[in-house]
């Protein structure tokens, strides 16, 4: 779960990281105010879960009231990357002297976390990594004893951090390496870290990732998840407690266990289809949930046709079977065409079960994603 | 022959009294799994399944002689119990429990690299020799006895690829499930290293997905030490970068790594084939026998 800017620089705020003044609005008139209060330069940031923001035209840098204005005008309700704006963050420009890089992940190849820090903040750090990986310097962190103050000393010298901020550099990097063990992150990272004229450090962005697994010891956090931030199918898969992911294609996709549920994705691509989602039911899936994906799926406007992929271990195929009939049961006329496939544990029973004029069954994986695919096509057509 | 557990692996069940655990034990026990203990703190003194229930692990391993035990602990508590298990001098550990926070994981694996025990998962299916032993909660019937290795990251596409093959009368030596998350015991790396010294294990297939480098890693160890013929399948092709497909480590980062043309690409300069659908793993491992 990734948490907004505003967000996460209160967390950082509290934890005692130094952050520019600023104020959250949602209204061409509340960014008015606070503009009012912070004064000029202001810098003017949708909260939007995207990357590149600015680049795309979501930060604006106001110098006067009419610059202000202006960019309130342009930012709120602005469409960013799919995503609408309603929320920005006016925050007192920061006059600085130079841009760094922090930021602790987990490298999970080794397995622990590891804390980077370069030179070059302010830019695409991802490309940094890529084209120059010498500018980052690294330090893995023992996950049982966390960041000792001497790593974070050695990984900012090492990054070749100005003497002069280095130990103020050396000392946010610990606290965000608690913040980061504390709140159960995957990412915590600060890009940049400002260096002004004054030689203060103060951090002028903020990223914070959770690991969703953890949320249920963080409750403050999983208050912070916005709803409305993602797309609302989404949402609703969300709150039924499915993996879900929307994609642009148009044959539905049902099935359980990532891996399989990966690969019909993939088999659709394969026979010349195009998926229209992802939704893992899990394992175990009572006939209540199967009922709930299918409804799931057939909301979504983009879908032509559906595939139901089971392949029963802990999963039965007589709870899926009541699923799928209960959930068909409620139309007059079946909304698209349904292929099912069931194999595994209870399969026999459930194609006993399965209402046969209702759907289209097919007996292998391959079968039944050619069928999805062709059924598809013809509603395309 | 096989590899990590057989016919003489004596289990204990972590969690043996919450309803996975009781489910489990007694398909496991019905496929003949040597289920010897349970282990449940304060529950202690009772049966599950005619199977004696210890407080704490160390005991059950004590009394029972135990070498391996299946963790079914829920995830906020599964990080310790992983942990208790790896305080005895068990050979074996398959922790089943999906959804482990990743900062837990990294503490477990900090303490596996100071042990000798072998750990699988989480997040895995478990781990199979058909015909003698099953830790875990994989479908017994779809495996038959035979000479063809299976390493996977996912529990649901082991099924879909064992039933390929034993539909052609391919039987399997040990099917292992290594498990879907960014931080594991296992590796395809550990468990190929195991086949390719089984005797009995003439081909192997390892099925990776998305997310991380162990598919690339493995391709690396194939090239180099393994004369066992691995075929491969690649589940993600279609994943859009920086979203997670179901599995916690199931996602391709937005710098680009992770990608499944990466590891097909790894696999195939290895010399290995990576089928197109789970049918043409089983097309790859039948040219082999």
């Amino acid at each position: 779960m990734r948490l907004h800017e505003y967000q996460a620089k209160q967390v950082f705020a509290d934890a005692g990281i130094p952050t520019p003044d600023s104020r959250l609005a949602s209204t061409v008139e509340e960014v008015m105010d606070a503009v009012d209060e912070i004064g000029y330069p202001a810098a003017i940031k949708a909260q939007v879960h995207v990357g590149g923001r600015g680049k795309a035209g979501g930060i604006e840098i106001a110098t006067s009231e009419a610059e202000a204005r202006e960019a309130a005008e342009s930012i709120l309700g602005m469409d960013l990357k799919g995503y609408t704006v309603d929320k920005v963050l006016v925050e007192a420009g920061v006059d600085f002297e130079n841009e760094l890089y922090v930021g602790i992940t987990m490298d999970r190849g080794e397995g622990e976390p590891v804390a980077m820090v370069s030179t070059e903040g302010g830019v695409d750090i991802e490309s940094v990594a890529h084209e120059t990986p010498e500018k980052i310097a690294r330090e893995h962190i023992d996950p049982a004893f966390g960041l000792h103050p001497y790593q974070a000393r050695k990984v900012v010298f090492e990054a070749g951090i100005p003497k002069d901020v280095a130990m103020d550099v050396a000392s946010i990097l610990t606290t965000l390496y608690d913040l980061y063990e504390s709140k159960d992150a995957s990412e915590v990272e600060i890009n940049p870290v400002m260096i002004t004229g004054d030689r203060e450090v103060v951090a002028a962005d903020a990223v914070m990732n959770i690991d969703e697994d953890a949320l249920f010891r963080q409750p403050e956090l999983a208050e912070m998840e916005d709803e409305a931030a993602g797309d609302e199918l989404e949402a609703k898969a969300n709150e039924y407690g499915f993996d879900y992911v929307r994609l642009s294609g148009n044959v539905g996709i049902i099935g359980n266990g990532a891996g399989l549920v990966m690969t019909t994705l993939d088999l659709v691509d394969y026979f010349g289809g195009s998926p229209a989602n992802f939704l893992d039911i899990g394992g175990g899936a009572k006939a209540e949930r199967v009922a709930n994906a299918l409804e799931m799926v057939f909301a979504d406007e983009n879908v032509d046709s559906v595939v139901f992929n089971i392949f029963g271990g802990i999963t039965r195929g007589d709870e899926v079977a009541k699923g799928i009939n209960e959930a068909l049961a409620q139309f007059d006329e079946i909304p698209k065409p349904v292929v099912v496939r069931l194999a595994g544990t209870n399969a026999a029973e459930g194609m006993e079960i399965l209402n046969k004029d209702l759907v289209q069954v097919e007996g292998t994986l391959e079968d039944a994603v050619q069928r999805a695919v062709k059924n598809a096509e013809e509603v395309t057509q | 022959m096989s590899i990590f557990v057989d016919d003489d692996t004596r289990v204990v069940v972590q969690g043996i009294t919450g309803g996975e655990g009781k489910f489990h034990t007694e398909q496991m026990l019905e496929y003949g799994t040597n289920v010897v203990a349970g282990a449940v703190p304060g529950k202690g003194g009772q049966e599950v399944a005619g199977v004696p229930v210890y407080d704490t692990v160390d005991e059950a391993v004590d009394a029972e002689d135990a070498d391996a035990s299946v963790v079914f602990v829920p995830p906020a508590f599964a990080g310790d119990a992983v942990f208790e298990a790896l305080d005895t001098d068990l050979d074996l550990v398959v922790a089943i429990t999906e959804g482990i926070p990743t900062q837990d994981m990294a503490k477990v694996n900090k303490r596996l690299s100071e042990v000798d025990t072998r750990l699988l998962g989480p997040n895995c299916p478990g781990i199979i020799t058909p015909g003698e032993a099953k830790l875990g909660i994989l479908p017994g019937n779809i495996f038959e006895s035979g000479n063809v290795g299976l390493v996977s990251r996912s529990g649901t596409l082991t099924y879909q690829v064992v039933s390929n093959l034993t539909e052609r009368g391919i039987g399997q030596t040990t099917a292992i499930g290594i498990g879907g998350d960014p931080i594991i015991g296992t590796s395809f790396v550990d468990a190929l290293e195991a086949f390719e010294a089984d005797p009995d294990t003439d081909a192997v297939v390892m099925c990776g997905e998305i997310g991380g480098e162990d598919e690339e890693q493995a391709a690396k160890f194939i090239a180099e030490n393994m004369d066992t013929p691995v075929a491969g399948f690649i589940a993600g092709r279609t994943a859009p970068p920086g979203k997670r497909m179901g599995h916690a480590g199931a996602i391709v980062s937005g710098s680009g790594t992770g990608t499944a043309e990466s590891k097909i690409g790894a696999l195939n300069d290895a010399g290995v084939p990576v089928g197109d659908t789970p049918n043409e793993v089983a097309d790859h491992i039948e040219d082999f026998l």
